[in-house]
């Protein structure tokens, strides 16, 4: 399956901060066919880092996408049966409008004149998408990490939009140690002497601090488990230790080449400004509970989590749950194990292909 | 739709046909009203619900603690969740079902007062079915074993038996009474035949449909 990149431009989008943006560009794919009573479209939603490129192989890289073991012929996702939609968030730096892009009325690219923006904002750029493509009800949303917290603001603020939603390894609100995680991210971009106060385009980016914040990222997706099955110990091409600061361990390897890859496609401002976003993320703001926030949403829910996320910790999607129980939402809910920490939704995915499989078939069924 | 399978209960036949090889499931779902919301907790791989909702086309809900049970029953399209019946109903508001099921699961639980009171707020009718430890086998293997007993029904060794309350049909009717809630209905079986006699001597299996009494 080759997967062809789209955009489409809208001429503005009004933000949570205040602030209109526009124009706004975004990048999206699609994978299965629209059926004539645009019943079978399906919003997949990605995290921090991913892109529109969720599946198949891609035309401009050929590489598969990020989900590409969930979606596709026979798949979770079956693109025989569903029309499946994935999307570059707003603030993005794949081929949607963010920091990155330049501003029209500068000529210049924006880089910290981008305003702030949220979850509600990126969700809200998707709902301009579907309304373009003349889908009047999404037979689901749903998506990982940051991908799943776009789930629930869809499922609350669109819920005549929805028929279901699948919110996995995800939260309603980002806690301390989420933010503190994200915070020592942004810390390291701004301190290298490239970052420039974000006006690096044109010149070096800053790579160092991108890449210290994209190790931390990954050591907070793993799990002491995976770490010790993947690495333990374990050496880098060499007998004994070397007595210096190169690298001894695989560990450090794994992480400075993940790191260096990251640069290569990931733009720092991009970091900063969806971090933010994610840090920002609590559907209780301003309501007396969550129970209360969540009162808008009508949808079906299958929520996920998974017993080594130390990152988004199952008892976050336990809350989701309960507050959803006390609306008499329908939610169906399952711990899954798994050794792979954060990361267990993209890569170990055996079981939660059969959830979504099942969910999605009584769902569409019950829809029709 | 002849008048017996408007009100089974009426004029029953004898015989009992299974649903999904179970008797007491073919009693639940005569019960239980076409197009209700249902909750059933220690619902396994959620097959009676299932069966509920095509057969019956009721909204389904399940709780079960089980990860492997909960997905299994997630993939064939019932809303359950991973969770405990004892304290796992706190969550749900006041009468938010029509009826709230336990099957064969109220002797398995630590707080079966507890659960039954839950049921009955949660749900605006609770049905219990529950295996009699009264019938006249597991009595007779006790006596003459001297030992906790094991039979066809419960072949467990006490020590591996999920079984923590053992109760009989006596012993329920006399908690519904104390808990001033009403038997709206009651049934009674051994293999595949309705008691009628001796229920709690004879019966292997009972199902009761309870309700909150008038004065609640």
């Amino acid at each position: 399956m080759i997967a062809e990149c789209s955009t489409v431009q809208f001429d503005s989008l009004t933000l949570d901060g205040g602030a209109a943006l526009g124009p706004v560009e975004v990048a999206y794919e699609t994978y299965g066919q629209l059926n004539a009573a645009k019943t079978n479209a399906i919003l997949v939603l990605h995290a921090f880092s991913g892109d529109a490129h969720a599946a198949g192989i891609s035309h401009e890289t050929g590489k598969p996408g990020w989900w590409d073991n969930m979606i596709g012929p026979g798949k979770a996702f079956d693109t025989n049966k569903y029309f499946v939609i994935c999307s570059n968030v707003l603030g993005g730096c794949r081929g949607t409008t963010g920091p990155s892009s330049v501003n029209p009325a500068t000529g210049c690219p924006y880089a910290m004149s981008f305003p702030v923006i949220t979850v509600g904002d990126m969700v809200r750029l998707q709902k301009s998408l579907v309304d373009w493509f003349g889908i009047p009800r999404l037979l689901s949303v749903a998506g990982g990490s940051m991908g799943g917290m776009q789930a629930l603001e869809w499922a609350v603020s669109y819920p005549d939009r929805v028929v279901s939603a699948i919110p996995i390894a995800a939260t309603t609100r980002h806690s301390a140690q989420q933010i503190a995680f994200n915070e020592v991210g942004r810390q390291a971009i701004m301190a290298d002497p490239d970052w420039k106060g974000g006006n690096y385009y044109g010149g070096p980016p800053p790579a160092r601090g991108l890449a210290v914040a994209r190790m931390v990222g990954h050591i907070t997706y793993m799990s002491d488990d995976s770490m010790r099955e993947k690495f333990g110990r374990r050496l880098r091409d060499k007998e004994d230790f070397g007595f210096d600061f190169d690298v001894d361990f695989e560990v450090e390897s794994y992480l400075r080449y993940r790191g260096s890859q990251f640069v290569n496609r990931f733009d720092a401002n991009s970091y900063l400004y969806i971090t933010k976003a994610m840090d920002y993320f609590d559907l209780s703001y301003r309501h007396q509970s969550l129970a209360a926030a969540l009162g808008p949403a009508e949808c079906r829910f299958l929520v996920i989590s998974f017993s080594s996320d130390w990152l988004y910790p199952s008892y976050q999607s336990q809350e989701t749950v309960r507050a959803l129980r006390s609306r008499n939402c329908d939610v169906a809910y399952v711990e899954l194990e798994s050794n792979y920490g954060h990361d267990s939704f993209l890569v170990d995915v055996a079981e939660q292909s059969e959830l979504v499989r099942g969910f999605l078939a009584s769902t569409f069924e019950k829809a029709q | 739709m002849s008048a017996q399978a408007l009100n089974p209960a009426a004029k029953a036949p004898a015989f009992v046909h299974g649903v999904l090889g179970r008797r007491d499931y073919a009693i639940i779902g005569d019960i239980v009203a076409p197009g209700s919301l249902v909750l059933d907790l220690g619902c396994g791989e959620g097959e009676l619900l299932e069966w509920l909702s095509a057969n019956k086309g009721v909204k389904a809900r399940g709780v079960e603690k089980s990860s492997a049970r909960v997905q299994r029953a997630i993939a064939r399209g019932v809303s359950v969740y991973q969770g405990d019946i004892d304290g796992g109903l706190a969550d749900y508001p006041d009468q938010a079902f029509d009826y709230v099921i336990l099957s064969q699961t109220l002797q398995e639980t630590v707080y079966p007062r507890k659960v039954l009171r839950e049921m009955l707020r949660v749900g605006r009718r609770a049905i219990v079915a529950f295996p009699n430890f009264g019938h006249w086998r597991v009595r007779l293997s006790t006596l003459t074993s001297g030992r906790a007993p094991r039979t066809a029904l419960f072949p467990y060794a006490w020590y591996e038996s999920p079984n923590i309350h053992w109760l009989t049909v006596q012993d329920f009717e006399e908690l519904v009474s104390l808990e001033e809630m009403a038997v709206e209905r009651r049934y009674f079986l051994a293999g595949q035949r309705k008691v009628t006699l001796l229920p709690n001597l004879m019966a292997e299996v009972a199902v009761y449909l309870v309700g909150s009494s008038a004065k609640k």
